[in-house]
């Protein structure tokens, strides 16, 4: 039921005039089912194909059609169910939700009203936080229900008509539906990457956000910090992680602002308006539709058995947490480095290819640093996604492999991994390849390096002779060497050749 | 040759199959007999070009001695139904010229049969009414008539009408609360329901999905025995058809009913019930125990709740079905000042009066906080009609009672007065509400000289019973008697 126990950390909470406010969150995520047919029909559910080239007669909801469910689609529901831990239905129902819309060729959506088919679970997530580690927290899962997508309704192709494209008409849909149980922003999207990674690990879902196949709804209310709940907006259709935390804190702002100055907040559904980054009115409570909910009598109620649940739980893959769990156990990363290479499966997939293959096996602490530090950071400011990374495991296998044999110096290293990202799927240079194109190879002949300080000491006679009563100056001269070689030279040969010439 | 059109389609069958006849000479003789019969207004939509290249085919196959059930035999199909590249109606305006690019699984069936479609045959706008009045296309008349215009009864007033007079060998109908049995009653026809899941639904447009079920209207029950068995059958594109092999229908009728068991409901009686329709259900009770049938009275406490829970179920699922005529895809628009303007003059045309009704009455019951007043306690009331009728099954075999409360009424009657319209349905709708097979049976006529029905109800999946026992009677009322033919 609805509990809102848990209250904010103080740091989370906003400040107000008279006292400060807590957020209170809950997310509605439609995450669509990777499936090649719709969830009544045999049409194809491809994305971006041409409007209205995967619509069959059921989808169209020509007279006499009737909706046959997809049993994958169920399988479906049922494995990324067991993936929330939460509970299995073995009974539920298609209930009909009416409304008209051009977009809803039937006059009404076949959704999961009365009986979902999963029910209650919950996961934990990790937000992230300023100073680096997160505190977990637990978030509950109110259901899971599978419905119907409807279409696409164009408005900007005719200033006077509107076109309707029904290719998701009958798509499926998960409703995941969380309790009200985040209280930042930073939860909120933590809460739907966890949701993302785990289906995308399951499969069930491609997750991709962009596409519009994994979507959110945020509810958002705030509260004196512990008190009583206030009333929820609905934040519409928000479709990226950090849109979702734009709109929860501008609309967490607008709710404080009008109830600061003695208003009131009116139930309503909003949408954010990624540009201008503010929510604004969509429909009132009391514009609300009455849907008029009743069992579909075209569908027979969806009885499953406990064996049924058994047989989908036997080929379940590993979630991110037990992977993260494996991550630490197997590879000896801190915990928090795992939960972030297991939030999501190409990450995971990523990590494990990067240590586990390659002529020698890789220092798992490093390849990770090098995996969240360069490779992330370099992704993210080209925003582009992992999968399409410029870098493969391969390639970043390869530079690592030069640093772990001390071809390389790990600043070096930087530089080429930039030269590597840059050239990207173009050239394909591997890492070897480039040390070699562009003479990085560190010089670890002592000869070589011992005239390289000979040269540094004799051009700076004066600092040498202050060595002896000033240690620290050494980093002068490790520096001028370095610089001597081009960052070549091994710094701890470096080191140790310039501590025997200088009597230190 | 215009004796051809008055053979049962078993007679008729067996006459293609002999060669003594070609399906050419029997389809046109039923084009002609439709052509003289224009009066009845039974057809929406006539197809002779087609039905005579159906039987040009048809006597292909025939030569070879091949062909199917219904080979070469003319028949006509409830304008419910879709056919793939003939207009079809549901008697509505609102579906405009819609030609589907489809058949439904039912008459596809036919088809592969080898059944020649003389056309679409009128009916109740989305097969709702008791007449045949509300149609779009007019209100079809009744052949009995007398000094006045009659109504077939309805919805499958078109069907009822068109086998009654000659005009084809049988037709396919629906029953959603009696609009096959009323209509046979009507008429001096034969139509049976099937239990509910028998014959797909896919195809047919919707009244109410889960009491819609096909049938045959026949002049013989042997003839509807035939014509369920090419309709029928499990059809994975429907998911509440009925997954279990078809029984011989046709060697049911010939079981007899010796040692049977007949149910007599206590509780099929009515209020302003002639007496006539009383004489006739205690005849049928001495018939049936003339062939060997033991008689056993039985109690259906729950009955007289049925038809009130019907009106809420029926309209509740109605309102959501018809949703779809939104005048977006197909069918007629009516433009307006914007998105909500057009929906509501599209559907406000588009619909007759009936069918407005009863969207109104199905939007109501399902509205918030009415829901479970109306529709939940309707769903409740089902559930103990069926559980009556499964008390029933442990003292009987099947039930008779009467099919209707009348005979056939004069057209104009009852049209403006729901209610009255409503009751025609009371000994029908239990059926529906349980899901079984039924089956009225011409019994007798009425002191004006129309038809009465009696009906059998069987144990659901146990159709054989009911064609046994529907047998029995036809054999023993011996209705012979025709409507004179006023049409030509």
């Amino acid at each position: 039921m609805f509990t809102a126990k848990r209250v904010a950390d103080k740091k989370d909470w906003l400040s107000g005039r008279d006292h400060d406010w807590e957020i209170i969150l809950g997310l509605e995520i439609h995450a669509q089912v990777a499936s090649n047919s719709k969830l009544f029909s045999g049409a194809a559910t491809e994305f971006g194909a041409e409007p209205n080239t995967q619509v069959s007669l059921v989808d169209a909801a020509m007279p006499g059609m009737l909706p046959v469910v997809n049993a994958f689609c169920i399988e479906q529901a049922v494995r990324t169910g067991l993936g929330l831990n939460a509970q299995i239905n073995l009974y539920s129902r298609f209930d009909r939700k009416n409304y008209f819309y051009p977009d809803l060729p039937q006059g009404y959506q076949i959704s999961q009203f009365e009986f979902p088919i999963v029910g209650e679970g919950e996961i934990e997530i990790t937000p992230e936080s300023k100073n680096g580690d997160g505190e977990p927290c637990i978030v509950g899962i109110e259901r899971l229900h599978l419905e119907q997508d409807a279409g696409k309704s164009i408005h900007d192709l005719s200033p006077d008509e509107t076109y309707v494209d029904l290719n998701r008409s009958g798509v499926c849909l998960m409703e995941i539906v969380s309790k009200p149980d985040m209280r930042t922003p930073e939860e909120a999207s933590a809460y739907v990457e966890k949701i993302r990674g785990i289906v995308r690990a399951l499969g069930t879902c491609d997750g991709d956000m962009e596409k519009g196949n994994l979507r959110a709804d945020v509810n958002v209310s705030v509260r004196k910090p512990g008190g009583e709940l206030g009333t929820r907006c609905e934040i519409k259709n928000v479709n990226s992680m950090r849109f979702i935390r734009q709109a929860i804190n501008y609309e967490a702002r607008r709710q404080i602002d009008i109830l600061e100055a003695g208003g009131e907040i009116h139930q309503e559904t909003r949408l954010f308006d990624n540009k201008k980054g503010e929510t604004r009115s969509m429909r009132s409570k009391e514009d609300a539709h009455d849907y008029r909910y009743f069992p579909d009598p075209d569908l027979l109620p969806i009885k499953i058995t406990d064996k049924y649940i058994d047989d989908i739980r036997a080929d379940m893959p590993e979630l991110p947490d037990a992977r993260a769990a494996r991550f630490v156990e197997q590879y000896g990363i801190p915990a928090y480095d795992a939960a972030i290479l297991t939030d999501d499966k190409a990450k995971g997939d990523f990590y494990e290819r990067l240590v586990s293959t390659g002529a020698k096996s890789r220092d798992a602490k490093i390849a990770a640093n090098w995996m969240m530090g360069d490779l992330f950071g370099a992704l993210n400011k080209a925003s582009i996604d992992l999968d399409d990374s410029p870098v493969n495991s391969d390639g970043l296998g390869g530079l690592l492999d030069l640093i772990g044999d001390k071809t390389i110096s790990g600043k070096i290293a930087k530089d080429v991994f930039e030269k590597m990202f840059e050239g990207g799927a173009k050239t394909k240079e591997s890492a070897g390849e480039i040390v070699e194109r562009d003479g990085l190879k560190q010089v670890t002949d002592t000869g070589a390096i011992e005239k390289m300080v000979q040269d540094v000491i004799d051009a700076n006679a004066d600092q040498a002779a202050k060595v002896a009563d000033n240690p620290r100056l050494i980093g002068f001269f490790v520096g001028q060497v370095m610089k001597a070689s081009g960052g070549k030279a091994n710094p701890q040969a470096v080191n140790e050749i310039l501590r025997k010439k200088l009597g230190l | 040759m215009s004796d051809l059109t008055k053979l049962s389609l078993e007679a008729a069958l067996a006459g293609l199959k002999a060669r003594e006849f070609s399906s050419v000479e029997i389809t046109k003789a039923h084009i002609d007999a439709c052509m003289d019969a224009a009066d009845l207004n039974a057809f929406v939509t006539t197809d002779f070009t087609n039905a005579m290249k159906s039987a040009e085919s048809s006597d292909a196959k025939l030569a070879k001695g091949e062909g199917g059930a219904l080979e070469g035999a003319p028949l006509g199909i409830k304008d419910l139904f879709c056919t793939e590249g003939v207009k079809t109606t549901a008697g509505s305006k609102i579906l405009g010229d819609f030609t589907p690019q489809y058949e439904s699984t039912v008459t596809a069936n036919m088809k592969a049969d080898g059944m020649v479609m003389l056309g679409k045959l009128n009916l109740d706008e989305f097969a709702m009414g008791s007449s045949n009045e509300t149609s779009y296309y007019g209100s079809v008349i009744n052949p009995w008539r007398k000094d006045e215009d009659l109504v077939p009864g309805g919805s499958s007033g078109g069907s009822a009408s068109a086998v009654a007079a000659n005009i084809c060998l049988g037709a396919t109908a629906t029953d959603t609360g009696g609009s096959i049995r009323q209509p046979a009653s009507f008429t001096g026809t034969t139509g049976i329901k099937p239990t509910y899941g028998r014959c797909s639904r896919w195809g047919v447009v919707a009244f109410a999905s889960s009491l819609d079920q096909a049938g045959p209207i026949t002049r013989t029950v042997k003839d509807s025995a035939i014509m369920l068995q090419s309709m029928a059958g499990y059809d994975a594109k429907d998911s509440t058809s009925i997954n279990k092999e078809l029984p011989d229908f046709a060697a049911a009728c010939d079981k007899g009913v010796k040692g049977m068991k007949i149910g007599i409901p206590k509780e099929y009686t009515m209020d302003g019930m002639p007496k006539e329709i009383e004489d006739l259900w205690q005849q049928g009770i001495k018939w049936l125990e003339e062939c060997g049938a033991e008689i056993v009275h039985v109690s259906l406490p729950h009955t007289k709740y049925a038809l009130p829970a019907y009106y809420i179920v029926a309209p509740a699922e109605a309102s959501s079905n018809l949703a779809r005529y939104d005048g977006m895809r197909y069918g007629e628009r009516v433009e307006g000042d914007n998105l909500y303007d057009t929906y509501e003059r599209t559907r406000a045309e588009g619909f007759g009066k009936e069918v407005r009704r009863r969207i109104m009455m199905g939007t109501y019951v399902l509205s918030a906080g009415y829901y479970d007043a109306y529709y939940l306690q309707a769903q409740k009331v089902r559930t103990k009609i069926a559980d009556d009728f499964k008390r029933a099954w442990e003292k009987c075999d099947a039930l008779l009672t009467p099919t209707c409360p009348s005979a056939a009424f004069a057209v104009g009657r009852e049209v403006n007065d729901p209610v009255t319209m409503y009751l025609n349905d009371i000994f029908t709708v239990t059926a529906n509400l349980a899901g079984l097979p039924a089956m009225s049976v011409p019994a007798a006529l009425d002191n004006n000289g129309l038809p009465l029905g009696l009906q059998i109800i069987g144990r659901a999946l146990d159709e054989e019973t009911v064609f046994a026992a529907s047998s029995a009677l036809e054999k023993c009322a011996e209705f012979t008697a025709k409507p004179e033919k006023w049409w030509v």
